[in-house]
């Protein structure tokens, strides 16, 4: 009964509290609106709210003679009654019940307005010219879109098997936040699940469908699809856990060899026609990796032969493909932080950092995040050769727009067609040193690399942090583990280009790294000969890899652009000596003053919002076009742009037209290139390539041998 | 105008708050009158009604939020405060004996369990898409009913879709672990199976849509394609042969899977003469309905069970009169019969299995008074000792359908019947305004008659009834299933795919390692035969129902509201689902040339104890006994690598054995 009584307490106390609150603020308004009122209608007369109306009619009768003489004396006692009538309570309910009642009309009378008029959708129209489902269709969602379920738990997490951990309406988080984070991270070592926890990909299609309610990922595209005949049948959701390593997902949950199962079943099936797969994001390193598995011979690979891939897939359609990662990871492994954690950090200062929730939310997302091998496949690939060294970096001409300016370039250019260089018209002052992708200070991103100075980052040496972090009772990420000054040492090593970072990651994330490299590669081969290429951690990585011997396969690259997109970063020495908190931090005070390509510390370039142009179209502008060292047999490619354009109204939700990384996935001209496809058009069919941005130019700048 | 006055009483208020007048008491009474007053003038009902719906909101709000806040652990410390401690649920008993996951499992859900989503459809369905039509909250049969029934329907032609909709089954656990909300089907199995280790890569929910005949569901969906190919991936990749869990009409669907995946393509699978003994370790079938249930004929015939004869007899009219302006049965009927698979629930083997007109293998059977479960386990095995004599009637229930209670129970020779196959269906009545088409308006009033005055039919005959009464329906049907026994099982006509889902047309695969559980609940009275009348009124309405009024006056009479009840588990008697484990395929017969092992396992029913309880854990009805923490144990310890010795044997408490002896089946 013990428990009874603490529960009662509990409840009480935890009710007092709130009722007063909420009573008070009420309380509060009640009186600002009633001084509004009286001043836009003075009072003339009063009305009251019996809660007893039960009065006697006898009573009634002889009062009112009484009381027609003294109805003006008798006003304010009158209503000194109804104060007892009327507590504070009765008030509430009132209040509540009417914006109840008025919340209910207003949605009552919201479901009869005729609807705003959308226009019609790609699939119907496409339906109409008489397209049919042809080719079956495999969807590979991104990282993080993924829903999560829990098999295996914890104690603390009761009740939650075989619910969502990940997408949906993630009310766990505040009900539970360490128990979720808890079943959330991986082993530290292993990169598998930790002893006692078992968190699995939901399958299906609901598996990503939506993220969360009403938020969208795959679901208008699957609507589409079904508009011109698809259906379970002839669609296949392929989900895997996207926190592990992509070998593990085979090794643990058997997803690769799940995935070859489907497309050969779908073949086989629907009349023996090739599958055509729409992987967007992570999806599409994650399909790389399974077109070099399924044709590698086991136990390592799925043992297709090398004649799978041509026998089994017609096309692939990335959208907004992260092939050659993503600076955003870069900030996520450092410290955790992208744009918009930079921006309230900018905003609120002090609210991430301090201890008002006597949780240091930053710390532990980062400590979850570093078991997540499947952030580390996002790094930069290709070192320097790509993404730029200290001088140069092939998007170093682009120029940061405002967004009007964005529009009207993209205006002219459908107008006027490709021949006129939309870069020509503007003033170039000076060039953007994107190949820093970390600096420690504005300066150090600006000034001549002459000036800069370097350690070695071989010197990078770990000195267990001696009296300072004894003081912290507990480790939360491996910063705790590190002194200050061999922090300090690696600031001073000041930029940091795409091939050094990973030794500053090596070094302030030892144990991550370790691991995820053992399944990652990051760099560009010299002889993709080398039998070390056929280990599986190379299967990624588009510039170590040879696609497959399919020449009838076409690869589409459809990404969004016109959005700023982080490319690379300012960061500082995070103020505060305080143990368990993170060391760097962006330097959220260094703000462009030229063409507005850094704010908030962190430089732009043209994208998708999440991955840059260069990243999502090389491969399919140079890398892969035509007959490449990386792409022997001569695979069609074809980069497909679509101009971001924000909804024009708030009722479009998300809009028809965006290209950011994810909403683009409702984008209209998007689906139709799908549904084209997958009803049994080419590349050429769909008009080639569709250019915005200046990629064919980046791509020309970055010398590589094809 | 009107809102800006209801808002000024607040204001009023905080108004004589702040001015200090002292009140009389004698005032008190006048002012109250005043209030009441004043409220005529200016205070409408709205603002009461605004303070009662705000008030019950807010009591709304704090239930929800102390139910929030409520511990997870709490209702069951409730439970265990008032029943005593409960026992620990089978997986967590298990996995304390160290059972891990072994053997991958499938499952396969029975009729009307699994969901069904909308992937295209008319107008009126907007919006659906890829919702549930069928299980979930059913939410939309109040809200559109003729769209929703529309939907489901299909095509009474082909018995595929109808142009422009398409009907698909859920696909995933999510198909059938929960029919509505909290009404569990596969949950409470998947829970306890996960705890032991299992997860979504080693279990798999073979759901296809029930409404298809099961060869179609290969045309339509190539649903059968795919549970082959998830079969044999889940043994590929965990090495280990497939427990197969199939429930109610599963246990058909699957017979015939097994028969379809070993046959050459294009009609079969082309997996192999030996697939099954490879791929497969044990069929632990729950409530299958091998030789089908007499429920499905009622179903077929006036669309009515005995849960609607009970509604019909406690509020006659509702059901028949036109006060919605829909004929919710006539609209039911019209579906259900275009449903394929309810045809394969029709009783199977004719009157060799389920009795003629003076015999019966149940006859005799008096379980209606054994109510105790400790009886039964004790009379287990020695049912004789219970002397049945004395009091119970040898009940005919040979005749599934009696026109009249006195049809039903006269002596054979009593009986003046006249055959109705050859009778002259009468014209329409030319009353064209039913809403409602179905074929009885095709039978018109002299073919009912002439259904009538054959007064009894049996189970051979009531497939010749049912050609009489809805022929497009069994042309339908006759060309995906058959209902008789095979004489000469090597006969190359039963390498069709139609006799493939009839255990007594159909050789078990050569499989000798094999194991065939059939599981089932008994110690609920099931349906066996009905009593029948012809509706009074003619028209639109279905001309026969269940004579509610057939009834004894025996308190443990086997007859109720028109129907007759045997041993069961209320849906499925236990002589369907027993009888092939118990004597068609046990050891090395005609059926079984492979001896396959075939085991009984009967869970008697114990309903539970307490509201708290929810729907039992010692359930044995059709549905419930999925929770059954018995079954469940078994399943486990099966998956879990164990054979027929771990779980002991037979266990069986009903007279199945004494009933299989007295069918006369050549084997």
């Amino acid at each position: 009964m013990g428990f009874f009584h603490f529960l009662k307490a509990e409840v009480s106390r935890v009710f007092q509290v709130n009722l007063s609150a909420i009573f008070n603020y009420i309380d509060c308004k009640v009186r600002i609106f009633g001084s509004i009122l009286q001043f836009l209608e003075p009072v003339k007369s009063c009305s009251y709210e019996s809660t007893k109306p039960h009065v006697d009619k006898n009573q009634e009768n002889a009062v009112s003679a009484y009381e027609e003489v003294s109805k003006k004396p008798k006003y304010k006692k009158i209503k000194r009654q109804q104060l007892k009538e009327w507590r504070c309570i009765d008030n509430c309910f009132w209040i509540i019940g009417y914006l109840c009642t008025t919340w209910w009309l207003l949605l009552f009378l919201c479901n009869f307005l005729p609807g705003v008029k959308v226009p019609i959708s790609p699939g119907s129209r496409l339906k109409n010219e008489g397209l049919n489902a042809h080719h079956p269709v495999v969807l590979v969602p991104g990282i993080v879109t993924g829903g999560l379920e829990l098999w295996e738990g914890k104690p603390c997490s009761q009740g939650l098997f075989r619910k969502r951990l990940w997408g949906f309406s993630f009310a766990e988080i505040f009900k539970r936040p360490l128990c979720w984070l808890e079943h959330l991270s991986l082993d530290n070592e292993t990169g598998l699940d930790p002893p006692g926890i078992r968190v699995r990909a939901v399958a299906g299609l609901v598996a990503a469908d939506y993220f969360a309610p009403g938020y969208f990922v795959w679901a208008i595209l699957i609507e589409n699809l079904a508009k011109i005949g698809y259906e379970q049948k002839n669609m296949y959701m392929a989900s895997y856990d996207w926190r592990l390593s992509f070998q593990n997902t085979e090794i643990r949950d058997q997803s690769l060899s799940r995935l070859k199962r489907k497309i050969e079943l779908l073949y086989v099936t629907n009349g023996y026609k090739k599958v055509v797969v729409v992987p967007h994001s992570m999806g599409v390193t994650y399909f790389l990796h399974f077109l070099k598995w399924v044709e590698a011979s086991p136990p390592v690979g799925g043992g297709g032969g090398p004649g799978w891939c041509a026998k089994h897939i017609k096309a692939i359609m990335n959208i907004g493909p992260a092939f050659l990662g993503v600076p955003k990871a870069v900030a996520n492994i450092l410290s955790a932080e992208g744009k918009d954690v930079a921006f309230i950090r900018a905003m609120a200062p002090g609210l991430l950092d301090s201890e008002t929730f006597g949780f240091q939310t930053l710390q532990h997302v980062m400590r979850v995040f570093r078991t997540w091998d499947s952030v580390v496949s996002l790094l930069p690939k290709g070192g320097e050769t790509i993404w730029g060294d200290l001088n140069r970096s092939p998007e170093e001409e682009n120029v940061c727009y405002s967004a009007k300016n964005k529009y009207l370039r993209s205006f002219s250019k459908e107008n006027d067609g490709n021949n006129t260089d939309p870069r020509r018209s503007i003033q170039v002052k000076e060039l953007v040193k994107y190949g820093r992708l970390i600096s420690f200070g504005k300066t150090a991103s600006e000034i001549p690399s002459s000036q800069l100075s370097f350690v070695d980052p071989k010197k990078f040496v770990h000195e267990y942090a001696p009296v300072s972090s004894t003081s912290c009772e507990e480790l939360l990420t491996e910063y705790d583990e590190m002194s200050r000054e061999n922090i300090k040492r690696v600031t001073e090593n000041k930029t940091y280009t795409a091939r050094t970072l990973i030794h500053l990651l090596r070094f302030v994330a030892p144990k991550a790294m370790q691991r995820a490299e053992a399944h990652f590669s990051h760099g560009l081969a010299e002889n993709l000969e080398d039998p070390k290429y056929s280990h599986y951690k190379y299967w990624s990585n588009p510039l170590e890899t040879m696609l497959p011997d399919a020449p009838e396969m076409e690869i589409f690259c459809s990404y969004g652009v016109g959005m700023p997109t982080e490319r690379s970063y300012v960061y500082k020495m995070s103020p505060s000596d305080r143990c368990k908190s993170i060391p760097l931090q962006i330097d959220t005070s260094a703000d462009g003053s030229h063409n507005g390509c850094l704010s908030g510390g962190v430089y732009f370039v043209d994208g998708d919002d999440s991955v840059p142009v260069l990243s999502a179209g090389f491969m399919c502008a140079k890398g892969w076009r035509g007959k490449t060292r990386f792409n022997p047999s001569g695979i069609a490619s074809y980069v497909r742009e679509y101009q971001h354009k924000p909804p024009s109204s708030l009722l479009e939700g998300r809009g028809t037209e965006s290209g950011t990384h994810v909403d683009i996935l409702g984008n209209f001209a998007l689906i139709e290139d799908v549904l084209r496809v997958a009803a049994g058009a080419s590349g050429t069919e769909l008009g080639g390539d569709r250019i915005y941005s200046g990629i064919i130019e980046m791509s020309e700048q970055i010398d590589i041998q094809l | 105008m009107s809102l800006l006055r209801r808002r000024k009483v607040p204001e009023n208020e905080i108004q004589s708050d702040v001015e200090p007048t002292v009140d009389a008491e004698e005032d008190y009474k006048k002012s109250k009158k005043r209030i009441k007053e004043g409220k005529k003038q200016k205070w409408s009902c709205i603002d009461s009604c605004c303070w009662f719906v705000g008030c019950i909101c807010c009591v709304w709000w704090i239930l929800l939020f102390l139910y929030n806040a409520m511990p997870a652990s709490f209702p069951q410390y409730v439970t265990e405060a008032i029943t005593g401690p409960l026992p620990d649920p089978p997986g967590v008993k298990l996995r304390k004996e160290g059972l891990k996951a072994k053997h991958p499992v499938v499952f396969i859900p029975g009729i009307v369990t699994c969901g069904l989503e909308l992937w295209e459809g008319h107008q009126c369905a907007e919006g659906l898409f890829r919702k549930r039509l069928w299980g979930g909250t059913f939410g939309e049969v109040y809200k559109r009913p003729l769209c929703w029934v529309d939907h489901m329907t299909l095509d009474n032609e082909t018995g595929m879709d109808p142009p422009g909709i398409r009907v698909r089954p859920v696909s995933g656990l999510v198909a059938a672990d929960y029919f509505a909300p909290g009404y569990f089907v596969w949950a409470v199995l998947i829970a306890n199976l996960a705890r032991i280790g299992y997860e979504e890569k080693s279990m798999y929910m073979a759901a296809y849509d029930w409404r298809l005949s099961f060869q179609n569901t290969e045309v339509r969906d190539q649903t059968l394609s795919r549970i082959k190919s998830n079969i044999e991936l889940m043994v590929a990749t965990s090495g280990k042969k497939a427990v197969i869990v199939p429930h109610s009409m599963g246990v058909v669907y699957f017979l015939h899977f097994m028969k379809w995946v070993e046959a050459p393509a294009p009609m079969g699978g082309g997996g192999g003469p030996d697939w099954c003994a490879k791929h497969i370790k044990a069929v632990m079938n729950i409530g299958g309905p091998l030789l089908g249930v007499p429920k499905s004929i009622a179903g077929l015939f006036s669309a009515e069970a005995r849960d609607i004869a009970v509604a019909r007899a406690l509020a006659p009219g509702v059901l028949d009169t036109d006060l919605f302006h829909f004929q919710t049965l006539e609209h039911l009927m019209k579906m259900s019969r275009t449903w394929d698979a309810t045809m394969s629930m029709i009783p199977r083997g004719g009157e060799t299995i389920w009795g003629d007109l003076d015999w019966s293998p149940e006859e005799g059977y008096s379980p209606c008074k054994s109510k105790s479960r400790d009886d039964a386990a004790q009379i287990s095995g020695h049912h004789e000792n219970q002397t049945p004599e004395s009091k119970a009637k040898y009940y005919r229930y040979g005749r599934m359908i009696s026109f009249g209670k006195d049809a039903a129970e006269a002596h054979p020779s009593d009986l003046k019947r006249i055959d109705f196959r050859d009778a002259v269906k009468g014209s329409s009545i030319g009353n064209n305004t039913c809403d409602v088409w179905n074929e009885y308006q095709e039978m018109g009033v002299s073919g009912a008659k002439a259904v009538e005055e054959y007064k009894v039919y049996t189970a051979g005959e009531i497939v010749d009834l049912l050609y009489f009464v809805a022929p497009k329906m069994m042309a339908r049907g006759s060309a995906h299933f058959s209902y008789g026994i095979a004489d000469d099982l090597d006969d190359p006509k039963y390498s069709h795919y139609k006799y493939w889902s009839n255990p007594l047309e159909t050789k078990l695969p050569n499989a000798p390692d094999m194991e065939i559980y059939s599981m089932y609940g008994v110690g609920i009275e099931t349906e066996r035969a009905y009593v029948y009348k012809r509706t009074p009124t003619a028209g639109c309405n279905i001309p026969f129902q269940i004579d509610c009024s057939a009834d004894e006056e025996d308190e443990d009479s086997c007859l109720k509201a028109g129907v007759y009840t045997a041993d069961g588990d209320e849906t499925v008697p236990a002589l369907s689902a027993g009888f092939m484990c118990a004597k068609g395929w046990r050891g090395k017969t005609r059926f079984n040339p492979s001896g396959v092992k075939t085991y009984i396992r009967e869970y008697y029913h114990a309903p539970p104890a307490n509201l708290l309880e929810g729907r039992g854990t010692q359930s044995g009805a059709h549905v419930d006994i999925m929770g059954n923490f018995a079954l469940i144990e078994d399943i486990m310890r099966v998956a879990a690598g164990g054979t027929s010795e771990d779980l002991g044997g037979d266990r069986v408490y009903s007279d199945i054995f004494k009933w299989s002896e007295k069918i006369n089946l050549r084997l």
